[in-house]
């Protein structure tokens, strides 16, 4: 059922109210922490202080002498029954979720102590005495690369550099050289990270006589990570069963989360009692497997006389931290739209991943499809002003016109559809830029800078797999699908209950399910229940990331509720004595075409075919019961070549955004406030636009945070500098303005309805439309924002380089 | 130490330890897990409840200060008959949260701004809600649910 004309939906469109919020504005959420089991004991765990240091010896006697302390393990002894966590580098960087012999991060686990209360477990760790022989500390990516000896993280790698390579896609040399302007720019994007407001955490209980682990846990993909937490716990995956959680945020930072489960999994074991391990906020921040891309880019767009693009190389150096759990991934993702809503034929990626002593890289909204969308969108604004064209013509010669979808980018993915024209449009309908070039003079006489910035962008979504590993030679797990399931079934009174399989972490998977299979059924929502089944009563799901969710779902209910359509028919058609042809469905009943008067409802004949087999034909065909199950693939994904000239199509369901943000600089304190913010994305048809506002307005939020507040630092010992909320600034309601979202909605021709992914778009977007609106509010003055975040400190040494102002 | 406080109206004697915060009592003594924890530093504002009548962070306050306090908790919002309250519905009737886990210090904070007289904007709610971080809404639906919820005690000036 794939249709695009939105008048024809009945419940896709509408702002149906969560159901999620009722238990969740009640105080009756289940997040991991509200889990209290029998005979629990609490976990804490003592982080390491050195950046990189080996651990010459753990003394835990006066630990385990305190009263009330139940277990207290270091990391060499812990490793004996917890293996190395799951990675998908290769050969492995091998790592264990408490540290084995040395350090590498400020933060990393060192031992942990198993007690009866979280407060005696803190008394405890006090009393861990650790003897380290300090190391070397890496800090300078490149630095890094060239260390040699114990300057090493890894010996058995034998470098820092974990990846290297280059590929080219089209004619790059011919672009370059012919070029009328080369437009280069080094850009130095910062490290930061999703900070959701709940940490990480597990509660784990373990049945010795069966053995079999119970978690509960905030982090997802359980039925894809569960069999690898239960390799590194020794067992196999059906002795692990995962319950699902509400989730207090995510943004991706939960997604592969493995040390927190497997601490309070490998301490409930040997402990012999339940454990619940929550990280706090330092652990969470120093530790939380939640920084994201660090990054140096030099990069270059070839641009003919007339300003057409005709080439784009992006070479990168990538500061992973101390472990290489995710592989290149997040490189993958920037692939799949490294030439932006642009044409440009040529392409070159030149990857150098370094190892440095410091937290390690986890995905993050946008995964590093962000970080590509900054530096092109900044390199076509350098453009604009090297060839003097308009900064919005110059955008709009080059996009891809939309009869030109599905459109194939140099490394072989596809976008599938959208209109960038009309998505610029609208986003410039709702802003009077005369009135704010008026207004960008008279502030000039207050002391305050105006200026506008405009980005059009791309947002790809929903995740397959392929791009966790296609840059590698050898990928360690080259898997190839990435499929979501559901089940539903209609009870004996006409409800229809959804089961899903992936946690509720802030996106509203209850309310698009519910949505969904109203508009598949025609029923009303209200007759709808959506539930949750652990593992161990699941089917195969990866569940949200990577802006995957409500397109998979959309599959996974149409394939469920086609086999429940075709059963309804066939008992209501009999009960009508008519065949099953000659019936219709509509509200919630089956009626003979033609004589609607003739009709049973869904409830008269679930309550048939759940008790009355007797008065149906024998046969598989009148079973009894109305359940059906679906197992959703990706609706298009292709293998990249062997020698990857060809990456395959590995994210061809691409939405688009045009931001436009107008700040305010004070002359003074150089601080950058936000006066206007315009959004306009394309996510294809909209399930539900309140949702789809949120999710952009909340990706923006983050977008503001990255680009004029937040950065890790850390200082030249590798301690991390910013570990607390209060030197780590997310924005405050006083920092995110109020933002005008509209919507162009082009489907995509691949999708159930036609829906995109949304959920990374206001991130995807955000960080190059603020920059751009700085450079613009010194125009003519030479400033160029080429490093996040854009701190007062850091535009005051911006503005003393620039040229003197032209007015 | 034994404390005597009133939680969401019910009279409670409990025995605590000197060192135990209010967050850990309501939620692990007394099983009201309504009331989060985000930072335990003071910034985040998720584990903010009323203490007689006034906004507390319940990870920098020992429950021994509770003794005589009159102290509400999210878990007491609901109407009697067990209907949402007009701000619990509010903040769902505007999307006024994503994950849920600032909310309950959202609504307390919100809480006691709706008691306070005086006319709303949203500046003032923005102002009144600055000290609760929220990483998932972008602000600017719980600031409409507050106002939403307030129209009847303010006019709304925005
Ligand atoms: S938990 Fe109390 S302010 Fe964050
Ligand atoms: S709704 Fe998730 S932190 Fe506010």
């Amino acid at each position: 059922m794939m249709s695009s004309d939105r008048r024809n939906f009945r419940w896709i469109g509408q702002n149906l109210k969560r159901p999620e919020d009722i238990r969740l504005v009640s105080g009756r959420g289940r997040f991991v922490d509200d889990v209290k089991l029998p005979r629990m004991a609490h976990a804490a765990v003592l982080a390491s202080p050195h950046a990189h240091a080996r651990i010459v010896s753990i003394n835990l006697d006066a630990a385990r002498a305190l009263p009330g302390v139940y277990l207290a393990v270091g990391g060499r002894e812990f490793a004996d029954s917890v293996g190395p966590m799951p990675t998908l580098s290769s050969p492995p960087v091998v790592q264990h979720c408490m540290a084995v012999d040395r350090v590498r991060h400020v933060g990393e686990p060192v031992a942990a102590i198993v007690a009866a209360s979280r407060y005696i477990a803190e008394d405890a760790l006090a009393l861990i005495e650790v003897d380290y022989e300090l190391l070397p500390a890496v800090v300078d990516p490149v630095e890094a690369i060239a260390a040699t000896g114990d300057a090493v993280l890894h010996p058995d790698r034998g470098s820092n550099v974990v990846h290297n390579s280059r590929h080219v896609w089209g004619p790059l040399d011919e672009a370059f050289a012919s070029a009328a302007h080369v437009v280069r720019r080094r850009f130095r994007w910062p490290r930061v990270s999703p900070q959701p407001i709940e940490t990480s955490g597990a509660v784990v209980d373990y049945d010795r006589a069966e053995k079999k682990f119970t978690v509960h846990s905030n982090m997802s993909q359980q039925s894809v990570i569960g069999a690898r937490l239960a390799r590194a716990l020794g067992v196999e995956p059906f002795q692990i069963n995962f319950h699902i959680n509400d989730v207090g945020g995510s943004f991706g930072g939960k997604s592969s989360l493995y040390h927190v489960p497997l601490i309070a999994a490998g301490l409930a074991r040997l402990a012999g009692r339940p454990v619940k391990y929550v990280e706090d906020r330092l652990e969470h921040m120093a530790n939380g497997n939640q920084h994201a891309s660090d990054r140096i880019y030099d990069a270059a767009l070839a641009v003919a006389a007339d300003g057409t693009f005709t080439g784009l190389c992006l070479k990168v150096i990538d500061d992973y931290g101390a472990y290489f759990m995710m592989n290149t991934g997040s490189h993958g993702n920037a692939l799949a739209q490294a030439t932006g809503p642009y044409r440009i034929p040529a392409l070159e990626y030149d990857l150098t991943a370094v190892l440095t002593n410091k937290t390690q890289q986890a995905p993050y909204r946008g995964f590093g499809g962000e970080v590509g969308n900054f530096v092109l969108e900044r390199l076509v604004d350098a453009a604009a002003q090297e060839t003097g064209i308009d900064r919005i013509a110059l955008r709009r010669q080059n996009f891809i016109d939309k009869a030109e979808f599905p459109y194939r980018i140099p490394n072989g993915n596809i976008y599938d559809s959208g209109d960038y024209h009309r998505v610029l449009d609208r986003a410039l309908s709702h802003i009077d830029l005369d009135a704010w070039e008026a207004r960008r003079v008279s502030a000039r006489a207050e002391g305050k800078r105006i200026g506008i910035g405009v980005a059009t962008v791309n947002e790809r979504s929903v995740l397959s797999v392929t791009e966790l590993w296609f840059l590698d030679d050898k990928p360690a797990f080259p898997q190839t699908s990435s499929p979501e399931s559901v089940r539903i079934r209609i009870n004996a009174d006409g409800m229809a209950v959804v089961t899903i399989f992936a946690p509720h972490w802030g996106n509203s998977p209850e309310t698009v399910a519910k949505q969904l299979t109203a508009e598949y059924l025609q029923i009303d929502p209200d007759h709808i229940a959506v539930n949750y089944a652990s593992t161990e009563n699941g089917l195969i799901s990866k569940g949200p990331v990577g802006s995957r969710y409500t397109v998979m779902l959309a599959g996974a209910i149409a394939g469920a509720t086609a086999t429940l359509k075709t059963k309804i028919i066939r008992f209501g058609a009999h009960m009508l004595g008519v065949a099953d042809d000659e019936v219709e469905v509509h509200d919630e009943s089956v009626s003979v075409i033609g004589d609607p008067s003739r009709r049973q409802s869904f409830a008269d004949i679930a309550r048939a075919a759940h008790s009355f087999r007797l008065s149906f034909p024998g046969g598989e065909d009148f079973r009894s019961g109305l359940s059906a199950e679906h197992t959703y693939d990706h609706p298009y994904t292709t293998m990249p070549k062997a020698d990857r000239s060809d990456l395959g199509v590995f994210y061809p369901i691409v939405g688009h955004a045009c931001h436009i943000v107008v700040v305010e600089i004070d002359e003074r304190t150089n601080q950058t406030r936000i006066v206007k913010y315009i959004a306009v994305h394309d996510a294809g048809t909209i399930v539900n636009p309140r949702i789809v506002e949120g999710q952009i307005r909340g990706g923006i939020a983050q977008g503001i945070g990255t680009a004029l507040y937040e950065i890790y630092r850390y200082g030249e010992d590798g301690q991390l500098l910013t570990a607390s909320l209060a030197d780590y600034a997310i924005p405050t309601a006083h920092e995110i303005p109020d933002i005008v979202v509209d919507h162009v909605e082009t489907p995509s021709p691949f999708t159930e309805f036609g829906i995109k992914g949304c959920g990374e778009g206001g991130r995807l977007a955000c960080m190059p439309a603020v920059a751009a609106a700085i450079d613009d509010a010194f125009r003519g003055e030479g400033l160029f924002v080429a490093e996040l975040p854009v701190t007062p400190s850091h535009l005051h040494a911006l503005r003393s380089v620039a040229g003197p102002s032209p007015e | 130490m034994t404390i005597s406080v009133t939680i969401n109206g019910e009279p409670i004697a409990a025995t605590v330890e000197p060192r135990l915060l209010v967050c850990d009592f309501l939620r692990d003594h007394l099983g009201l897990t309504g009331t989060h924890i985000g930072c335990e530093h003071g910034v985040c504002g998720a584990c903010t409840v009323l203490v007689d009548g006034r906004t507390a962070r319940s990870c920098l306050m020992f429950a021994a200060q509770l003794d005589g306090a009159e102290v509400e908790t999210v878990e007491g919002l609901l109407l009697p008959d067990g209907e949402l309250s007009p701000l619990q519905a509010s903040f769902r009737d505007n999307h006024g949260l994503q994950c849920g886990f600032c909310t309950p210090g959202m609504l307390m904070t919100a809480t006691e701004l709706l008691r306070q007289d005086g006319r709303l904007d949203r500046e003032g709610v923005r102002e009144a809600i600055s000290g609760n971080l929220c990483r998932c809404t972008g602000y600017e639906t719980i600031v409409d649910a507050i106002l939403t919820a307030g129209r009847d005690q303010a006019e709304e000036t925005a």
